[in-house]
């Protein structure tokens, strides 16, 4: 053993003492320099929205998406590493085909779920690979109605009403939490979502992010897709003009 | 067990078909033997069967029609099957032969559109890609010797321009401003080209629809695989649209006075 370090973080196959695997932990870690992204399950749907920290003015603007489409009403957003989050998605389209393959049917979000969640924790079993730097939501509107998870590096998996993850995600929860989320409507959502991603965007850390949001439901027939521009363009103002009186 | 009812009772491999059950004229040997022995076996024949679809153009976009009849032999063994398939918001797809073939075909091209709208590149297919694309599929599968016994008319609307093409089991394509398929080719084809070509721009959507269902009802006097319920497809800039079944008025009382088949004797 080198003269630094328990040795215990060299791979994701080896405990520490008290039982933690730290290889995990610190894809947990990469997950936090992410730009923050959030989801809210309301009444008619799902919403997502992700701050996409701009660290080059050369980047074409509304390139390199950080929320990508699995199926036709499933929504994906990710914090994180964005390499990992575009194999993930792709790991998710094939699991959805498959599924359409078997059952045809169109997959419910939790079938989906599970079996991402099972991908993802295989890559904590072997040293051979390192776990995913990303944590992912998910959302769509399937059979039973608007669903929302998230998926951590480790594996695990939870359904929620409004979920966070990324640099912001502490003061984005306390935010989603003074929502009433089950009474918005899914335009309400859209604003809100604008208005939080605002509010955890640090200026002193970035200058410069720009705003993704995505919606899946009732206003979209069921089809999970970016916003149409007007939308994100008022959502912008809007959630400028909350941020003046906010502070 | 031999589960095949046609075996039941036979004690000879009839070579003659005495009770008309094509598609088994000759009757499969179900008993023990060597799977492998002839190697593999292809798609040799088509099981259950739709028969003709017409198609088209008209001064608003193409129409087609197809009858809602699948076909074991001659027995007229499915009557509500649709055979008019909208594949993304552009283009139908209507097919004749081997129906289980075509529901196949109908998985391949909803995924495929599936795969398009998840990438969200801005691009969708339209009907001429998806006409090369099945034609590249079917003519892989015919150089396999493992065809999908289909003829496919694919038809359709994009960005202003109508498009109505052709392909079947052997990867053959053409375009016209009328196609028919099957029984079709021979009784509706030369009746939709009498009235469509050279009018494509002035036929209004009520004549268009007019043209379908005389040929349709054409076609179910002097085809025995048809039906008298089928449908209608129209793809226009405004999107497509699939009818509900409809019914063919025919009437039959000309049958009384013929002589010389079945029953009568006289």
């Amino acid at each position: 053993m080198t003269s630094i370090g328990t040795g215990y973080d060299l791979s994701a196959s080896t405990y520490s003492p008290d039982g933690r695997i730290f290889q995990v932990e610190y894809a947990a870690k990469a997950v936090e320099n992410s730009g923050t992204a959030i989801g809210l399950r309301v009444k008619g749907g799902i919403v997502l929205a992700v701050e996409k920290l701009v660290h080059s003015k050369l980047l074409v603007p509304a390139a390199n998406k950080r929320i990508l489409t699995v199926d036709p009403h499933i929504g994906l957003a990710t914090a994180g590493l964005q390499a990992d989050g575009r194999h993930l998605a792709n790991r998710a389209r094939d699991e959805a085909s498959n599924y359409r393959d078997q059952y045809k049917t169109n997959p419910p979000l939790k079938a989906i779920v599970d079996r991402l969640g099972l991908y993802v924790q295989a890559y904590t079993l072997y040293s051979s690979v390192r776990p995913f730097g990303i944590s992912t939501i998910l959302g769509a509107v399937d059979k039973d109605g608007p669903s929302l998870y998230v998926i951590e590096p480790s594996g695990v998996h939870y359904g929620y009403h409004g979920a966070a993850v990324g640099k912001g995600r502490q003061l984005a929860k306390t935010e989603l939490e003074k929502l009433k989320l089950s009474d918005l409507s899914m335009r309400e959502a859209v604003l809100e979502a604008a208005r939080i991603i605002y509010v955890v965007h640090d200026d002193a850390k970035e200058k410069d992010f720009e705003l993704e949001i995505s919606w899946v439901g009732e206003e979209t027939n069921g089809l999970h897709v970016l916003v149409p521009k007007d939308l994100l363009d008022e959502a912008n103002a809007k959630a400028k003009a909350a941020l003046e009186t906010f502070e | 067990m031999d589960h095949f009812p046609t075996n039941w009772g036979r004690p000879r491999n009839d070579l003659s078909d005495a009770y008309g059950t094509f598609p088994l004229a000759q009757r499969p040997y179900n008993g023990g033997k060597d799977m492998f022995a002839e190697g593999v076996k292809h798609t040799q024949q088509p099981i259950v069967t739709g028969t003709s679809v017409l198609a088209i153009k008209y001064k608003d976009g193409i129409m087609m029609a197809a009858d809602n009849l699948a076909s074991y032999g001659s027995l007229a063994r499915f009557k509500s099957i649709q055979r008019l398939h909208p594949v993304g918001k552009y283009t139908v797809i209507g097919a004749g032969g081997d129906m289980s073939d075509f529901q196949y075909i109908q998985s391949i091209l909803d995924d495929t559109i599936i795969e398009e709208f998840a990438a969200s590149d801005g691009h969708t297919l339209g009907p001429v890609e998806i006409h090369e694309y099945l034609s590249q599929i079917m003519y892989a599968r015919r150089s396999k010797i493992d065809p999908l016994w289909n003829s496919l008319i694919v038809g359709g609307v994009k960005d202003g321009k109508r498009f109505l093409a052709y392909v079947d089991l052997l990867g053959t394509t053409y375009s016209a401003s009328t196609i028919a398929t099957g029984y079709g080719a021979f009784i509706a084809q030369p009746l939709l080209r009498k009235a469509v070509e050279g009018n494509e721009n002035t036929l209004t959507e009520d004549a268009a629809m007019a043209i379908l269902e005389e040929s349709m009802r054409v076609l179910y006097y002097r085809d025995a695989r048809s039906l008298d319920k089928y449908q209608l497809a129209k793809i226009t800039a405004d999107g497509i649209t699939v009818s509900e079944s409809r019914h063919l008025q025919t009437s039959w009382s000309f049958a009384e006075g013929i002589r010389g088949y079945g029953a009568q004797t006289q």
